[in-house]
């Protein structure tokens, strides 16, 4: 694996991630969830 | 007001989802299907790992959410009008009749494409069942492992000849057909709340959970090959994931990456337009049709992207690793399965259950856009709309099933209807939304009652930027696929026959139309509009 697959990797990961987590937050943090 | 309308408004009545999250779900589980964990990792590894990340996730920002967002702001419009399906929504927002017999693809699409998922989402079954039954034995001989695993592959399919599947009579994977059917009907009956919502509430935290755990034994595999030490679980997510930017520059990695957003996230399907005609106008859209796609996002780069390809690659090497979704899914994944020995039958029966999971999620979402067409174009109720479906359903499935030489039918109806008329849905729901309804107006209708704003300027890629990539990446995809299907068409009757089924259900739903086309013109629909103005 080089750094460049490395570093892909982790930036999709962290992008799937953090833009499901955000979302997920902002539903349930809403008043209509 | 006519009888029939009346039943229609008890209908409408009648459907709704219960909760948010449940929509949500409901969406993301039409949309999390094999694609995600076997279409998805083929395209990126074959067309330049990393680097195709960066046309996939453009993809995403300026197709997938666009096309998206119109289609749920649309499915809200229309059911504030009382309708919730494609034509009637369609030509309702619309205020053109013509729509009204276009909107007819985003029923033919889940209806066609019905057909022959039901069979694929059989097999899932059937492999999870050998598993968990200890059937699923290759033999000892790692030589003979991919020929075992494809005689499995025929058996459960079909693939050796026509009429095969038929031939074995009340055998496993007809009866697991049987259950399948006969579950996704029930589910659909039962309506949304009750049926497909209920259902994807679990069903989808079930499926990450099962993609957790394959997910943990693939990143623990190590080297379990003494003899080859570069097979190791480093190099087979290397295999997937390091760049190859050489390969931005063709267009057919741009062409994949924007085909594999459109497909995955079961836009221009019409199940989404349906789903959220469903909503209050008061309910949101934009953040909903977000958390949708995030979900559906997580599963294919999250678990899609770090299990399949690895998991081959560690196993079988790189020519291993390559092959398409059924190719990867049902023939690769029971030899790596195989060579994992006794704890590989628990981890495919998990894996073949997750897959079952995610392709019945999808199959629901494509039975309920039907139900809901024929419940308010014949003007009757969902039991009896059932059984029309069935009855629509039924020859289609049989027809697929006869047909699985070389799986031709399959084949025909996926690329016609499964991706062609897709392309042509979308294009039409981005023009209804984009440039009849108006993009500004169309941006303060999604934002109407929603926890996230889509900005003013989005309007520009609405109207310009969507349009212009979505006709590039179809005149591209006709270009690279269209001459081998229409030599298809002219070399194989059995594909020209099955085109012929489609266009005799595509009549079917079309006279439906016709005859709701009066009262369409007429009924102002339920106006549940006490908090649409």
């Amino acid at each position: 694996m080089t750094l460049g697959g490395w570093v892909s990797m982790v930036v999709s990961l962290t992008f799937v991630w953090g833009f499901a987590a955000w979302c997920y937050a902002k539903v349930l943090r809403g008043p209509k969830a | 007001m006519s009888g029939s309308v009346e039943v229609e408004q008890a209908s409408a009545k009648a459907d709704g989802w219960g909760s948010r999250l449940g929509v949500i779900l409901a969406v993301a589980g039409s949309a999390v299907g094999l694609g995600n964990f076997l279409r998805f990792p083929g395209q990126a590894a074959q067309n330049g790992g990393g680097a195709f990340m960066i046309p996939y996730f453009v993809s995403l920002l300026i197709l997938g959410i666009p096309i998206g967002w119109a289609e749920w702001t649309l499915g809200r419009r229309g059911g504030a009008h009382g309708y919730h399906s494609a034509p009637a929504i369609l030509g309702r927002v619309s205020g053109q009749k013509a729509f009204r017999y276009l909107g007819v693809i985003g029923v033919l699409i889940p209806l066609v494409v019905y057909m022959y998922y039901v069979l694929i989402e059989s097999w899932c079954l059937y492999y999870a069942v050998q598993y968990l039954t200890g059937g699923m034995d290759l033999g000892t001989d790692p030589g003979g492992y991919t020929k075992a695993s494809e005689a499995v592959f025929t058996r459960a399919t079909g693939i050796g000849g026509n009429g095969q599947l038929f031939a074995h009579g009340l055998d496993t994977e007809n009866i697991v057909l049987i259950v399948v059917l006969v579950l996704n009907v029930w589910l659909c009956y039962r309506g949304l709340s009750a049926g497909i919502e209920k259902f994807c509430t679990y069903a989808m935290p079930v499926m990450a959970v099962c993609a957790v755990v394959v997910l943990i034994r693939v990143l623990t595999l190590g080297t379990p090959h003494p003899d080859h030490p570069e097979r190791n679980v480093l190099a087979g997510l290397g295999y997937m994931w390091n760049p190859d930017f050489s390969r931005l520059w063709d267009f057919k990695t741009w062409l994949a990456a924007a085909g594999q957003i459109f497909f995955s996230l079961s836009v221009g399907f019409g199940v989404i337009i349906n789903y959220a005609s469903y909503l209050r106008r008061k309910d949101d859209v934009v953040l909903n049709g977000l958390t949708a796609t995030a979900t559906n996002e997580l599963f294919e780069v999250g678990f899609g992207g770090m299990i399949t390809i690895p998991a081959a690659f560690v196993f079988l090497g790189a020519s291993g690793a390559v092959g398409g979704t059924f190719g990867l899914g049902f023939n690769t994944l029971p030899v790596v399965f195989q060579y994992l020995g006794p704890f590989g039958r628990w981890v495919g029966a998990i894996w073949f259950s997750m897959l079952f999971l995610a392709a019945i999620t999808s199959s629901l979402s494509m039975l309920q856009p039907v139900t809901a067409f024929l419940t308010e174009s014949l003007g009757v109720s969902r039991k009896r709309a059932t059984s029309v479906l069935v009855g629509l359903v039924l020859p289609g499935v049989a027809w697929v099933m006869w047909f699985s030489k070389d799986l031709t039918a399959l084949d025909t109806m996926d690329f016609w209807v499964g991706t062609t008329l897709i392309f042509v849905m979308g294009s039409l729901q981005l023009v209804v939304f984009a440039w009849i309804f108006g993009a500004e107006r169309g941006i303060e209708e999604a934002n109407h009652g929603s926890d996230a704003r889509i900005p003013a300027w989005f309007r520009w890629v609405f109207r310009w930027v969507s349009p212009l990539f979505l006709l590039v990446v179809f005149v591209g995809f006709c270009i690279q696929s269209l001459p081998g299907y229409l030599k298809a068409l002219a070399d194989n009757p059995i594909a020209l026959w099955t085109l012929g089924v489609v266009a005799v259900v595509a009549s079917v739903l079309v006279f439906c139309v016709w005859k709701a086309d009066e009262r369409w013109s007429t009924d102002q629909g339920t106006e549940r509009m006490e908090d649409a103005e």
